[in-house]
């Protein structure tokens, strides 16, 4: 099987300093792949670069098997690379209705048709439990719902891979366990990439770990041997269990 | 003339371009260099410095050197009183938004343009220069006044490059510039610095503008050239770098002094602003100034 | 921009124009050659809007392209003779060729570097009008003789001088940018501007390709704005320099910020309610820019929404 993302030695240097350092990184189709790791340690730097919203200093990048490296953000995004901002980052002054619509009409390919919008825009909102508050404008809506609507607007895109930069950051844990479901429901018919912190909510969702320390992949693995993996709990978990 | 001693004159006439466009030029870039704002109506403050040396002059009458000594202290004042208001009372309030401040500055344009219409005239009048010694060089006679002010720019500029380097209230206008918010908390009144920037830049087109009064005209319309010019030295120069802005007042000077004595003018401004404008597009940080913050 | 009340939009846009109509036959006639004057810059000032409002591109230089329709459809009607259909699509063709030419180039700039680029390539645009005095008439101008401006198809001919006919042709120009805009701003193509007035970069990461949507936005501005200055050079008879001005670039973002930038009928609401106000005063004073510059000020100071950005926020919720 090819895998859907490749990357081979991918690096990006900010001024002195290698924020991202040589890393060789696959992805396989219909995986939950969580990404951990020390604030600072490249993580968000490292999914800036396969999204294209900053370039690599050098490295590759495939994506099914196709080097995308060279592509602006806005084409990869049109070949199926969905990211979610980690700073919530919705158009606060449109309605919840419109942030939809926005990546609704772009993959609309019927062209013409309002109801085929509205269709769309509707079934992402239900998928995410917006329905109710479509016309409202986003910047009302609570931080979590904003969250989600960051995520309606991801799934909207109907990515073959979700980039999800610390998704629950700020949510409660009553609406933890909603976004868990809700992301499980997407990897059915995509492949899920997920920055997370919160270490409960990757060992229940992720197929396996990926663990960043310093710009580099310290650890790889299962949830299980990333528990157990010595290294990885002196970089990151730190001692106590 | 030979070819030569014309050169040369048409040299001569570019320095004193060359030295009226950086004082002017250099308060545009303060003001956009500290406060990010850019400041449309500078060519306004530039025309009423002209226009208060003429009332000055007028006024006090006597000896040329006398008005002129009074106006090229008293016109700069007043003109840093009225850049003082403005930036109380429509500037400070926008919030230095860029784009808004534009659209006020281009409000403040108008006002003033219609006010020294209204109250000044639409004539040109002449002012008298201080003295009136002619310089003879083996070719032509060369006015001993126009030397004067290249060297009286040459001085200005060089003592606002001291007060910028090495006093406190440069360190204090350069740590604003440079980060106006970690400027605040430690405790640089922001808003005061504002206020004098602003000042000090119309204060710098005013000080162009008495000085050069004696050889054009005072006229309501004179501002709408250097500004211009003055957009053109700092976008070559590079935005809100001093050294960059002389060097390229000296060359849009000599290269005004000299293409217009052989090309139309129009034509010489229409290649000049459509150079620049290039420049903007494709080396936005100008061609002597390296990106800045 | 919401899908609610289609209806509510489309009959308030039919009644504006309708009142337009009825208004030709009751108003005396200075008013009636005026309200023609202002119906032609209002198009220029809907051409400014769809950049500045929807986009937000702050422009300094769409006087250019008001410019490029004048001369456009100027020099084609008096230097080489052209029909008045012919000369119109002429000025239409400078004001699209040309937008295109200024936007692949100015777009590269945002900000504050736009505004300046956007204000050379103007002033660049006015002196060249100057510089080809012999075709264009420099700062004189030309004016169109009145037997070039006679519309004939068929057996009929419409004279453009006639005050009916003149003031009907602008009301068809006005009527039909009206609805063209109505439908853009409704369309996924309005959409997608607003997006990218609200935040670029969140835009591109939905996929979409900010530039050529830019580009798109500022082809159909100036060629909005081409359209204007054509019907202008047909309407009035007069082409001449000053209205490629710097002036004429702050009047359209004026009479936009005045009546409400990013809606359908401010453009026409503020460029009326300027000219009103110049009407009014000009009883006291000459010195019209002036007013100009005491409104640009208490406009950004205290009312940056405009007239019907203010309504809209207040009470009409489903303004377009």
């Amino acid at each position: 099987m090819t895998p859907l993302l490749t990357t081979k030695g991918l690096s990006r240097n900010f001024g002195g300093l290698r924020a991202v350092d040589n890393v060789d990184f696959t992805l396989m189709p219909g995986e939950i792949r969580a990404v951990i790791g020390p604030n600072g340690a490249g993580k968000t730097t490292f999914v800036s670069l396969v999204s294209g919203r900053i370039q690599p200093s050098s490295g590759a990048i495939l994506f099914d098997g196709a080097d995308i490296t060279g592509l602006p953000a806005y084409v990869r995004v049109r070949q199926g690379i969905a990211y979610t901002f980690q700073i919530t980052s919705v158009f606060a002054n449109l309605s919840a209705y419109d942030n939809v619509a926005l990546p609704v009409q772009r993959t609309l390919s019927d062209g013409r048709s309002k109801g085929a919008v509205r269709a769309g825009v509707m079934s992402a909102l239900e998928r995410t439990g917006l329905a109710g508050r479509a016309h409202m404008p986003a910047g009302q809506l609570s931080y979590g719902h904003q969250r989600l609507l960051e995520v309606a607007m991801g799934l909207a895109l109907k990515p073959r891979l979700l980039i999800l930069d610390e998704p629950t950051q700020g949510l409660a844990d009553s609406e933890i366990d909603n976004f868990i479901e809700l992301v499980r429901d997407i990897a059915k018919n995509a492949t899920v990439l997920l920055i997370e912190h919160n270490m409960p909510v990757v060992m229940q969702l992720a197929d396996r770990i990926t663990v960043f320390n310093a710009g580099r992949i310290l650890a790889e693995g299962t949830p299980e041997a990333i528990r157990d993996n010595a290294a990885v709990q002196d970089a990151y978990l730190g001692t106590a269990p | 003339m030979h070819f030569g001693p014309h050169l040369l004159l048409a040299a001569l006439e570019g320095l004193v371009t060359s030295a009226v466009l950086a004082l002017t030029a250099l308060g545009l870039s303060l003001v956009f260099g500290v406060m990010r704002v850019v400041n449309v109506a500078h060519g306004e403050f530039f025309m009423l410095g002209a226009v208060l040396a003429w009332a000055i002059t007028t006024a006090i009458g006597g000896h040329p050197a006398l008005g002129f000594l009074a106006a090229l202290v008293i016109a700069p004042l007043i003109v840093g009183a009225i850049a003082l208001i403005a930036e109380r009372l429509v500037l400070r309030r926008l919030n230095y938004n860029p784009e808004a401040t534009i659209v006020a500055t281009i409000g403040m344009l108008y006002i003033i343009q219609q006010l020294a219409l209204t109250f000044y005239g639409p004539e040109a009048r002449p002012v008298e220069p201080p003295f009136s010694y002619r310089i003879l060089l083996p070719w032509f006679g060369y006015s001993g006044y126009k030397l004067s002010v290249i060297a009286a720019s040459a001085l200005l500029l060089i003592a606002t490059w001291l007060v910028l380097t090495r006093t406190k209230i440069g360190l204090i206008m350069r740590a604003t510039q440079y980060d106006s918010e970690t400027a605040q908390a430690f405790g640089i009144p922001v808003g005061r610095v504002y206020g004098g920037v602003f000042a000090l830049g119309a204060m710098l087109a005013a000080i162009a503008a008495v000085l050069i009064v004696p050889i054009s005209q005072a006229h309501y319309l004179m501002g709408q050239d250097p500004l211009l010019l003055s957009f053109i030295v700092v976008i070559i120069g590079g935005l809100g770098s001093l050294r960059g802005t002389v060097v390229a007042a000296v060359l849009i000077g000599l290269s005004d002094g000299i293409i217009s004595m052989f090309f139309s003018p129009t034509l010489a401004k229409i290649i000049a602003t459509l150079l620049v404008a290039m420049v903007l597009v494709f080396r936005p940080q100008g061609l002597f100034g390296t990106a800045s913050r | 921009m919401s899908e609610a009340s289609p209806a509510k939009a489309y009959a308030l846009h039919l009644g504006a124009i309708a009142l337009l109509f009825v208004l030709s036959f009751l108003l005396p006639e200075y008013y009636h050659g005026l309200l023609a004057r202002i119906m032609v810059l209002a198009v220029f000032a809907m051409g400014y809007n769809m950049l500045f409002g929807y986009v937000g591109l702050l422009s300094l230089g769409h006087a250019m392209f008001f410019g490029a329709g004048l001369y456009g459809a100027g020099l084609a009607i008096i230097q080489l003779g052209w029909s008045v259909p012919a000369a119109f699509t002429a000025g239409l063709g400078c004001g699209a060729v040309l937008s295109l030419i200024i936007g692949l180039l100015a777009l590269r700039s945002t900000g504050v570097a736009f505004m300046i680029v956007t204000m050379m390539f103007a002033q660049v645009f006015y002196l060249a009008i100057l510089y080809f005095a012999a075709w264009t008439g420099g700062d004189q101008g030309m004016v169109v003789p009145q037997p070039a401006r006679v519309l004939t198809f068929g057996g009929t001919s419409l004279d453009l001088t006639n005050p009916t006919v003149r003031y009907m042709s602008a009301l068809a120009l006005f009527s039909l940018v009206l609805l063209m805009m109505l439908a853009i701003v409704r369309s996924r193509f309005g959409r997608v501007l607003v997006a990218i007035r609200e935040n670029e970069e969140r835009t591109k990461m939905l996929g979409y390709d900010t530039f050529s949507n830019k580009l798109a936005a500022v082809v159909v501005s100036g060629t909005i704005c081409a359209a204007s200055g054509a019907a202008y050079a047909l309407l009035f008879g007069y082409v001449g320099s000053s209205f490629a001005s710097v002036q004429y670039s702050i009047l359209p973002l004026l009479w936009v910020l005045l009546g409400g930038a990013a809606t359908t009928l401010g453009p026409l609401v503020g460029t009326l309610f300027m000219y009103y106000v110049i009407d009014v005063t000009s009883g006291y004073t000459s010195a019209y820019l002036l007013i100009v510059g005491i409104a640009l000020i208490l406009l950004v100071l205290f009312f940056p929404r405009g007239i019907l950005g203010s309504i809209r926020q207040r009470w009409l919720g489903w303004l377009p």
